[in-house]
């Protein structure tokens, strides 16, 4: 059993969760309530991670995350250290292939309230601040938290991108993903077995709490 | 404190709406769907900006576009009904009506909120969430939600289309109490005449975005001003003709398709006009023994029609001078009964020149007008 890959998985998923958050919010609200020229067109391309091939997604981010490309040398320039194969490049990887996986069921979220409570809440005085605090964001919850449970298993599972963007360096990109896909290589089984496992296990944790959760609001909201 | 609208704006509807609500007074918008009733209340509210307006109430200005002001619809001391309540789903009916309770100190907001809702007869249902809520309740609850900010202006869209026929009685009936206690200007959104006419001073009659009458409810539906007033006013008698004379007391007698017709109007002979007669100034005569009331325009034919709703019967006579423009009245059950009324019966029927409206022709009306 791979502790660190595990570590490195939940940490990964942790701090994709928490930078996908804010966006899923601002991007997903805007989405559903804005009309606006070439909003399709936006619309897919935070649809397209969904279609892209991992490998070929991948492929792309490592060209980008490169120490040639401006986003590298940036990095660089900054940080002092090279994106690719590093935690920071991971993540930066993991936040862009899960956009679908935050922003659609959020958007789904917000366009499920009605425009009248929304302005319903404006005639009572609220500023748009509070309206979102106190109106939108409990109504808008459900969708949310799917969202940020979506993310999160995604980012458990990836497997492709990862690889592709992090390479396979213990403690620091090797994710639980690929030490599975390791373990199979080297004929241990039983390892794989246990962390596949371990895996399950956490994957059937986060759905369950999340449908628990959901049906608990939908009670709430009637 | 009174609210002063002028609006003007081509999309998504042609609008221009110019009126004023005194402080306590109830106007009612009226007008069918697609009339720009409710767009008129939600540039009031701040919820659609219109290409060109003026709002303002107790001379604080809300909107000005020729000034560049328009206030966001929070800053707007508005207190609104929705049609469907657009209660927030998620809090207590107390919760909901405390969440417009913003102007006072927090700790004051839940004692206040209990209050309003003891105001409009929901004490003790105040951890109740709207879907626990009937619908009536719900709309009370909307109510207190919209008192509650203290506003300067009461806007009511059509808040009563969604609770059934007992309810809305007795909404009106609280409404109408409420109302003696407010001293602010309260603009209401109706499809339902009645409904205006009961709970309004005034009447703003719409149609596509226009204003085609303004008036004490009694005038608008007794004089509406044109014959699509007059129709939107629900009167289907609506009829053309020509002022043929008049009588010994001065008064316009019509042609209408070749029976004299005596009003109390005042036109010059040879105008064209449409008339038009509420059914409840359509009187029918007695079958079995005439009576004084039949000197008064009789008009006899045939009844074509017959239609029972509960206790009331609903008749149409087809003249017999001219039986392609009938006239369309109602009389109680045991009256129609009594006189052995069916279709296809000889009758008679009054038109009482007290309730004979004319109106001189414009061209809408005679493209409107009843053939």
């Amino acid at each position: 059993m791979d502790w660190t890959a595990l570590w490195l998985s939940l940490r990964l998923g942790f701090w994709t969760v928490i930078v996908l958050l804010p966006v899923a919010i601002i991007a997903g609200r805007f989405l559903a309530y804005q009309q606006f020229r070439g909003k399709g067109v936006v619309e897919a391309l935070v649809a397209l991670p969904l279609v892209l091939p991992p490998t070929v997604l991948g492929f792309y981010l490592l060209v980008s995350f490169g120490g040639d490309s401006p986003l590298g040398q940036a990095w660089r320039a900054v940080f002092g250290s090279q994106l690719v194969f590093s935690f920071q490049g991971l993540l930066l990887a993991s936040i862009i292939v899960n956009i679908p996986f935050a922003i659609q069921p959020s958007q789904r979220g917000f366009e499920a309230i009605p425009r009248d409570v929304r302005e319903a809440a404006a005639c009572c005085g609220m500023s748009p601040w509070r309206a979102l605090v106190r109106i939108e964001l409990p109504l808008a919850w459900p969708g949310v938290m799917t969202a940020m449970v979506l993310s999160f298993a995604h980012t458990l599972g990836e497997f492709g991108v990862v690889l592709m963007v992090g390479g396979a360096i213990p403690g620091e990109t090797k994710t639980i993903a690929i030490a599975i896909y390791d373990r199979v290589q080297a004929f241990d089984t039983a390892s794989a077995a246990q962390m596949s496992m371990v895996l399950f296990a956490i994957s059937i944790l986060t759905i369950a709490t999340s449908f628990a959760l959901s049906r608990r609001i939908g009670r709430r909201l009637g | 404190m009174a609210l002063t609208v002028e609006l003007e704006a081509s999309a998504p509807i042609p609008l221009a709406a110019d009126f004023t609500v005194g402080p306590g007074e109830v106007v009612g918008l009226v007008g069918p769907s697609g009339s720009g009733k409710s767009t008129i209340l939600r540039s009031i509210a701040g919820l659609w900006q219109p290409n060109h307006g003026r709002v303002t109430v107790d001379g604080v200005t809300w909107l000005d576009t020729a000034a560049g002001v328009s206030l966001p619809p929070h800053r707007r001391a508005v207190g609104m009904v929705f049609q469907s309540y657009a209660l927030f789903p998620h809090l207590a009916a107390r919760d909901n009506v405390a969440a417009a309770l913003g102007h006072l100190p927090a700790s004051q907001r839940a004692a206040r909120a209990r209050e309003l809702l003891v105001q409009v007869n929901l004490g003790g249902l105040d951890e109740r969430r709207p879907a626990e809520l009937s619908g009536g309740q719900q709309q009370r609850v909307s109510v207190a939600r919209a008192l509650a900010r203290e506003p300067r202006a009461l806007l009511l869209d059509e808040p009563f289309s969604a609770v059934d026929r007992a309810t809305r009685e007795r909404l009106y009936r609280e409404i109408a109490e409420l109302r003696c206690g407010l001293n602010m200007p309260v603009v209401l959104v109706t499809h339902d005449i009645e409904e205006a006419s009961r709970l309004a001073d005034r009447l703003v009659v719409l149609h596509r975005g226009r204003t085609l009458q303004e008036g004490p409810a009694h005038e608008v539906i007794m004089r509406p001003a044109s014959s699509e007033v007059a129709r939107l006013m629900g009167i289907r008698n609506l009829f053309e003709a020509t002022v043929a004379g008049r009588s010994d007391t001065g008064q316009a007698v019509l042609d209408w398709a070749g029976l004299q017709i005596e009003t109390e109007a005042g036109c010059a002979p040879g105008t064209p006009v449409v008339w038009a007669i509420p059914d409840g100034f359509v009187v029918l005569h007695r079958r079995d023994r005439p009576s004084r009331g039949e000197h008064e325009n009789p008009v006899p034919g045939r009844i074509d029609e017959m239609i029972v709703l509960g206790q009331t019967a609903q008749l149409r006579l087809c003249p017999d001078h001219a039986p392609a423009l009938p006239i369309h009245f109602s009389v109680s059950l045991h009256v129609a009964q009594r006189n052995a009324i069916a279709p296809g019966v000889a009758a008679t029927v009054s038109l009482v020149a007290e309730g004979i409206h004319v109106m001189t022709q414009s061209s809408g009306d005679s493209r409107s007008a009843a053939p």
